[in-house]
């Protein structure tokens, strides 16, 4: 079902993930937490863009094991717990964070 | 769950066919399971590993960037068959350099790469419990 942004559309998958990721924009990412009552603050959008920019590199969205031991790595070890990334994002910060990144979902996620 | 000693062992090239794509994909999947896995890349696998793989013209994605990623999902016991790399005129120049970071030792970087002999090779097999060849 796609999802309209700024007036333009964008395809995704049955479970909400855009389907051309090259379409990203971070407005993409606000509309569809607004559909899922999820503010996006800016420890959201940190791990967004760690999402992005582990995609970028490696070509996949990373297990939320591996997410929560980039995020010690890099934000610092109280964020490197799945504690946090829960309270960010309720439904699994992998799916629900990939989503919003515009990823698909990650790989090992069943 | 006891742990197990497993090996996938990769001994295709990395187009045509899906063996390669499926063995990483199984490795990543598997490594949630904390189990000890190691890869061996063997024969025409040891191409699975080259640097720069462009694949525009065959129209499929190149996925060799997802081998850097192994490390962070605790995958650091690569195995590559010295032998497969002479028969086909390469060298480990040739191939990614693939590292993981030791959480308890600050993140230092270290090899994942192992050299080995065929003989060689055939000893770390022997210790396995369980081996998926692709």
């Amino acid at each position: 079902m796609p999802i309209e942004v700024n007036g333009k559309s964008f395809e995704t998958d049955e479970e909400g993930y855009l389907a051309n990721l090259s379409e990203w924009e971070p407005a993409i990412g606000e509309a569809m937490a607004a559909a899922e009552d999820q503010d996006l603050t800016d420890e959201h959008w940190d791990i967004i863009n760690f999402l992005r920019d582990y995609y970028e590199e490696y070509q996949i969205a990373p297990a939320v094991r591996v997410l929560t031991k980039a995020v010690g790595k890099r934000l610092g070890k109280d964020k490197g717990n799945s504690k946090y990334l829960y309270e960010l994002f309720p439904y699994g910060p992998g799916k629900q964070a990939c989503k919003y990144a515009g990823l698909p979902k990650p790989t090992g996620c069943v | 769950m006891a742990i197990k000693k497993f090996m996938y062992t990769n001994r295709k090239a990395p187009y045509g066919t899906v063996y390669a794509l499926e063995s990483l994909e199984v490795v990543l999947i598997g490594a949630a399971f904390d189990q000890d896995v190691s890869l061996a890349f063997i024969g025409d696998g040891v191409y699975q590993l080259t640097k720069g793989q462009t694949t525009e013209a065959i129209g499929q994605k190149n996925f060799s960037p997802v081998y850097a990623a192994l490390g962070d999902y605790d995958v650091n016991k690569i195995y590559i068959e010295k032998e497969s790399l002479e028969e086909r005129g390469l060298s480990l120049d040739d191939l990614q350099h693939l590292v993981w970071e030791d959480e308890d030792e600050d993140w230092a970087e270290k090899d994942s790469i192992r050299l080995v002999s065929r003989s060689e090779l055939a000893d770390v097999m022997t210790e396995q419990e369980i081996i998926l060849s692709f």
